[in-house]
């Protein structure tokens, strides 16, 4: 009994991913896709857009895949080799809805526009972000990849960031599934129920644009023309490791990120900027000293 | 015997021979007048004491509008399990009809969810119902001004008794559905269970649409849990009217499909393993089998690309085949998982507390089981052998034995222990299907490998049906094509349509405490449900 517990114990060994920075996921993942246009023909690029079933490709002279509408099926990379192709690359998250649009020719890293960001987000909830989750027609997949961020493997506990069972201790809601008809006032009712200020978090593409479902008559959208997400996290389902990563961009804050582009903005603006940041260093560094 | 004659009008098909799927010509099935057509039910669903015959059970029964006519057309489908056939019937419902038919499931309540659904869509209210209880408020339904906000709950008026509220919306990162307890202090008097709200309306899309990539995609968007069982299902419905011979790599993609299946299942035992150690309190075996569950759904994602295996499978080929390479990493991965599992289970069952928790809590008996239809695994833990594996003979892999707790062997079957056994034993097998079919396809690796084919036509005015064993139980859809071969109706049934019913029956006379265990212990699903 007992030395089956520690055998138990013994194999379980230690299973926390030491660096979440450094992760990197197989080859076969789908990730960020990258486009290129080069020899394709006007009419194959037609047929290359009709074959999504979302939507998702467009052409207009370069090739456009929004990340938002994508299911990740890899069918458009496996019919068309040499214009598109999916990287293993899980960053995607997005502050903004056009954040998620890859045009050919973007830069192949992870651009995470931190202006987009409101500023009290990072303010208040850069140390702990606690969240409720609402499934409104999600199909569980999202949701398990949701709990699997917070397992034994993953454990963004280690932020700060984790899921709470009721909406008055929360910080925010994440929202994955289309929003179907017979969720959407749930859904509302618990928004209304978590204090301001809060987050909004959409995660997997079906809650994003409804995928699939979109044109659904069952599918009631309407909670998305009042509220705005503050963050956008793409996937079928999401990786909980694009998750994680989203979320601590969303998090983090402004003098790490943004100084290099605040060198090319002009001299006032950054100066305003500066007035701003220094509040976030200071957190930071009486964490330092807490811990 | 008389009873034989009179289903013999029944049309009978073979899926044993077509790897659980089946095409019958819609001009072959027999409409029968509604009393004949119930005697006939009850021939087939009822041994001759009126208790449910274990053989024999209804994995379809569904109603189309007319064309044109505005009546109503009902098919309805029994498996059998020692002949291995499936009966397909059916009866007409007249537009100008005088009155309503009289209800089957006061006698046999394993139908009470087919009733339900027609009497939602259509607004045909068998007379003698025991209860027409929404089943999902779809979009669709025949009264659009019932809501699902307003839901009336089953009440019993009492001063002893209160009543507990949880959910839509709960306090996990699950997906939503009502329950309402009725309680006599902390004894669970009467469950009730309200879904719906995870409708989406996949059957009106699956239907509307030609686009076999968009069929397949809705099919794995099911159930997230069950993403290779459904999609299975899917494509053995755009499959069905090929002939093995016209249709080159098929024992390829088959046993492909099979060894995905079984990884799911795997997968999917293990992480309930861990969820219900996480809500008996005993955290070793909840963190140990979590990340157990890990390495099995990564060993997906190196094969496909996705922990869940979405774009895995596709209609008449893949395009991911299970290289070499790819087999050898999954073979290494879960005999290591296996072996640490085992050591898991000889804890979990060596554990006195754990056992406490466990043993003769929540039963379910084999008679409930059968009464209400249960399939897959909650059937076969409570000593109903039930598995499409088994009796359609759908299985590529050879060695396949099924698991059924049995009440003398295991000393006790249909509690929460058994339910933990019935994950054990089951993980055990999925394991060595797994190594049988990766060693089966490392024998086949220089056969050709078919792409996708999403253009192939498929029967016209016929009833397709395909039926897969998946880790939650007998997932079964139903194809209705018109006189082009385009899909005019769709219907899935998912386990949990039959299993819920067992979750509510097994925290009768519990503790409010004991159903997040015996949830957990199900681990059903409120949108393979809600569709």
């Amino acid at each position: 009994m007992l030395l089956t517990r520690l055998k138990v114990l013994l194999q379980h060994g230690t299973q926390y991913i030491r660096h979440l920075d450094r992760v990197k996921l197989c080859d076969e993942f789908r990730g960020r896709p990258v486009l290129r246009s080069n020899g394709l023909s006007p009419a194959a690029a037609t047929e290359l857009c009709s074959l999504c079933p979302t939507g998702a490709i467009a052409y207009d002279g370069r090739l456009k895949l929004d990340m938002g509408r994508c299911l990740f099926c890899g069918e458009c990379a496996a019919r068309y080799p040499n214009h598109v192709r999916f990287t293993n690359d899980y960053r995607l998250a997005s502050p903004t809805r056009e954040g998620l649009v890859v045009t050919e020719g973007d830069a192949p890293e992870w651009s995470f526009d931190q202006q987009a960001v409101r500023p009290e987000i990072k303010r208040l909830f850069g140390r702990a972000l606690h969240l409720r989750e609402v499934s409104a027609g999600g199909d569980n997949s999202c949701e398990m990849e949701l709990g699997a961020a917070g397992n034994v493997n993953f454990d963004m506990g280690r932020y700060g960031i984790g899921f709470t069972a009721s909406p008055r201790h929360a910080d925010g809601v994440v929202v994955t599934g289309p929003v179907t008809a017979n969720m959407a006032r749930e859904l509302e009712s618990t928004w209304q129920a978590v204090p301001e200020p809060k987050v909004l978090i959409v995660v997997g593409t079906d809650a994003i644009s409804g995928g699939l479902f979109a044109d659904s008559p069952a599918v009631n959208r309407a909670f998305f023309e009042v509220h705005k997400p503050d963050l956008y996290v793409p996937g079928n389902p999401s990786h909980p490791m694009t998750f994680i990563t989203g979320v601590r961009a969303m998090l983090q804050p402004l003098s790490d990120a943004e100084k290099p582009d605040e060198e090319k903005v002009a001299e006032p603006k950054a100066k305003k900027a500066k007035s701003k940041r220094v509040k976030p260093q200071a957190e930071q560094q009486s964490e330092k000293q807490g811990n | 015997m008389m009873e034989q004659n009179t289903l013999d009008r029944w049309y009978a098909a073979s899926p044993a021979e077509t790897a659980g799927v089946g095409t019958i010509p819609l001009t072959q099935i027999p409409m029968l007048p509604y009393a004949a057509f119930a005697a006939d039910m009850r021939a087939l669903l009822l041994l001759p004491d009126g208790t449910p015959n274990p053989n024999n059970r209804c994995v379809a029964y569904f109603a189309v509008r007319e064309k044109g006519e505005g009546g109503l057309l009902c098919y309805a489908l029994v498996a059998r399990d020692a002949e291995r056939d499936v009966l397909a019937g059916g009866y007409e419902l007249d537009y100008y009809r005088e009155e309503f038919p009289p209800s089957l499931a006061r006698e046999i309540p394993a139908l009470h969810v087919y009733e339900r659904e027609i009497t939602e869509l259509y607004g045909i209210r068998f007379t003698d119902s025991p209860w027409d209880k929404p089943l999902r408020y779809p979009f669709n339904r025949h009264h659009r001004d019932d809501s699902i906000d307003t839901y009336p709950f089953y009440a019993m008026e009492s001063r002893d008794l209160h009543e507990v509220q949880v959910g839509p919306v709960h306090a996990g990162i699950i997906e939503p559905g009502a329950f309402r307890f009725l309680c006599d202090g902390e004894r669970i008097v009467h469950l009730e269970i309200a879904l719906g709200y995870q409708h989406r309306g996949v059957e009106a899309l699956m239907a509307g649409t030609d686009n076999r990539l968009k069929q397949i995609l809705l099919g794995e968007s099911i159930a997230g849990d069950t993403v290779v069982g459904h999609a299975t299902a899917v494509a053995g419905i755009l499959e069905a009217g090929a002939a093995a011979e016209e249709w080159t790599g098929r024992d390829v993609i088959r046993c492909e499909r099979a060894v995905a299946l079984e990884m799911e299942r795997m997968a999917v035992h293990i992480g309930d393993t861990a969820a219900l150690c996480m809500d008996m309190g005993y955290q070793t075996g909840h963190v140990a089998c979590e990340a157990l569950r890990t390495l099995v759904i990564n060993a997906m994602q190196q094969w496909c690309g996705n922990r869940f295996g979405k774009g895995l499978v596709r209609p008449f080929g893949a395009h991911h085949r299970l290289t070499l390479e790819r087999a050898k990493h999954i073979e290494t991965t879960l005999t290591e998982v296996m072996e640490r599992y085992r050591t898991v289970g000889r804890d979990l069952l060596s554990t006195p507390s754990v056992l406490a928790r466990l043993e003769g809590i929540c039963p379910v008996t084999r008679r409930q089981a059968l009464r209400v239809g249960a399939v897959g695994p909650a059937a076969r833990m409570a000593g109903v052998m039930r598995d499409v594996r088994q009796t359609f003979n759908c299985y590529p892999l050879s060695g396949f034995e099924p698991v059924v707790i049995d009440a003398e062997q295991d000393g006790t079957h249909g509690d929460l222990l058994a339910r933990l056994k019935m994950r054990l034993r089951e993980a055990e097998v999925s394991y060595t299907m797994i190594m049988a079919g990766c060693k089966e396809l490392a024998g086949r690796w220089f056969e050709a490998y078919p792409a996708p084919d999403y253009s192939r036509p498929m029967p016209a005015e016929a009833l397709l049906f395909s039926l897969v064993e998946g880790w939650r139980g007998e997932i079964c859809h139903v194809a209705l094509t018109d006189t082009e071969g385009k899909m005019a109706a769709y219907k899935v049934y998912d386990p949990s349509l039959h299993n819920w019913m067992m979750l509510a029956l097994s925290v009768r006379g519990a503790q409010i405490s004991d159903f997040p265990v015996s949830n957990k212990s199900f681990n059903l699903s409120y949108c393979g449900h809600d569709l």
